[in-house]
């Protein structure tokens, strides 16, 4: 290798810019902002929803037992949908990670099967809140 | 090359693997428990005979297995917020203990109310 | 007498077994020289220092990346059996040779260099010393990119867009060097899934760094830095 002298080869390195970042860099900001944002109103609902579980089991655990606590109920309603909805954003991204570093799948397809996902549980989520409230 | 066991034999990893397959295993779940909540809508008699089949001493193990992985999940989870949004500090070590101790203690309140 | 299993040939070849002369206070290095000088000249390896300033003598041994100058023989060896191997991650040129090219340009990517915001004709920056961003900064500007980090995490090796803990700590330092004037670019540099957003907190790299910087808390500072970016439309 020809000797090159030290100040050109620290030019070409000052020379090179940063790569772009990738074209879906701001969205996965966004996806991250959202997964932890989701995380942190799972925490609250998860801590009731664990606490209404124990209270149940030790309170009847039976159909009527249920429905009687959640028929008419309406913080209870706003309570699950809200839920619902905290769940339709945070398990879609972090399945999203996993297919990605595990399945080794990436691009459009795995973002249309997430959103897909996240549609999914919404609706049936909300569809068993309702279900239990009516 | 690529690194094996060895490699990710520490605690960090662990509660890695714990959280992402936590996570996955609840992913799983969650279909069925909005479909088993959702026979409530063809009454009340439905939603009681689905409980009574979940009185088998199977389904009860699977229930506790499920109430701790929600646990390990969510306690996992603080400690990944905090370990992100907290000023780095050395404790963030027994972090790890905390969240273990504080999903087996939901896990075990479950289990022994049932 | 150890039994050294190394690796011979490129990304393709095996572990050759060498008998080694077991002494006292002997480093992982010092049984690789030796099996170069007094078995088998046709090995490859990299060292300089020697002393545990350099980091070129990074390897895998016990399927660990470490110094192999900073580990002692007896506190790794299995038995008598080591292997040792070249570090992970990194394309391998030979034996136990990497090609760290992709570290450093890992680097240039996250814009991890200094761009100056100031000329020669104004003062000297003052900056103190126990101002809290020079406190932040002094957690990670050890670093001497051995590739340690890179070599054992796991998102490297499931990601390989993934800009991996060094480069990333370096652009943190930047990111709160106040002389710097490229925050947004380097923001926008290290944002995304192949930048800080892939780190999933495994504690590897913390883990395993020779220099015990943690790259960790400097990914997290960056998660932070970016999210706020983009919240006020900044990125």
């Amino acid at each position: 290798m020809e000797g090159r002298a030290v100040s050109d080869v620290a030019q070409d390195f000052a020379a090179q810019p940063a790569a772009a970042p990738g074209p879906g860099a701001k969205a996965e900001v966004w996806l991250w902002i959202a997964q932890r944002a989701s995380a942190a109103l799972l925490a609250l609902c998860v801590l009731v929803h664990l606490a209404t579980i124990i209270y149940a089991v030790r309170h009847g655990l039976s159909g009527a037992a249920i429905l009687e606590r959640t028929r008419g109920n309406a913080a209870g309603l706003v309570f699950y949908v809200v839920y619902v909805l905290a769940i339709a954003v945070h398990a879609p991204i972090g399945l999203r990670s996993l297919a990605q570093e595990w399945l080794g799948w990436r691009g459009a397809s795995l973002n249309w099967l997430v959103a897909a996902i996240a549609a999914a549980l919404f609706v049936f989520g909300l569809r068993a809140a309702w279900a239990v409230f009516a | 090359m690529k690194n094996d066991y060895r490699a990710r034999n520490h605690p960090a990893w662990w509660a890695f693997l714990v959280h992402r397959l936590s996570g996955l295993a609840l992913s799983v779940f969650l279909p069925f428990h909005f479909w088993a909540l959702g026979q409530a809508l063809q009454g009340e008699a439905r939603l009681d005979s689905l409980l009574r089949w979940t009185e088998q001493p199977l389904v009860k193990f699977a229930e506790v297995m499920l109430v701790l992985l929600l646990a390990a999940h969510l306690s996992g989870g603080l400690r990944l917020l905090a370990l992100e949004f907290l000023p780095w500090r050395d404790w963030q070590k027994s972090l790890l203990a905390w969240a273990a101790g504080a999903a087996l203690a939901a896990g075990l309140a479950f289990a022994l109310l049932l | 007498m150890l039994k050294v299993s190394v690796w011979r040939g490129g990304a393709s070849g095996g572990y050759r077994v060498y008998e080694v002369p077991r002494r006292e206070s002997q480093s992982v290095l010092d049984v690789v020289t030796y099996i170069q000088r007094s078995i088998d000249p046709t090995l490859s390896y990299r060292f300089a220092c020697r002393v545990g300033m350099c980091g070129a003598c990074a390897m895998t041994v016990n399927g660990v990346a470490r110094w192999t100058c900073r580990t002692h023989v007896a506190k790794v060896a299995k038995g008598n059996a080591i292997q040792i191997a070249p570090l992970a991650n990194l394309p391998v040129v030979k034996d136990l040779v990497t090609d760290m090219r992709e570290l450093f340009d890992k680097a240039a990517r996250a814009l991890g260099r200094f761009v100056p915001s100031a000329t020669r004709k104004d003062g000297f920056a003052r900056v103190a010393s126990d101002s809290p961003e020079r406190a932040v900064i002094d957690a990670g500007i050890e670093c001497i990119g051995c590739g340690v980090c890179y070599a054992s995490c796991d998102v490297v090796s499931w990601n390989p867009d993934y800009l991996g803990p060094a480069a990333l700590n370096r652009a943190w330092t930047l990111v709160n060097d106040v002389r710097d004037g490229a925050r947004r670019e380097r923001l926008a540099a290290v944002a995304g899934d192949a930048g800080c957003h892939a780190c999933h907190t495994h504690l590897s790299c913390s883990e395993r760094c020779p220099k015990d910087i943690a790259p960790t808390a400097s990914i997290a500072g960056l998660k932070r830095a970016v999210a706020l970016a983009a919240w006020k439309g900044e990125l």
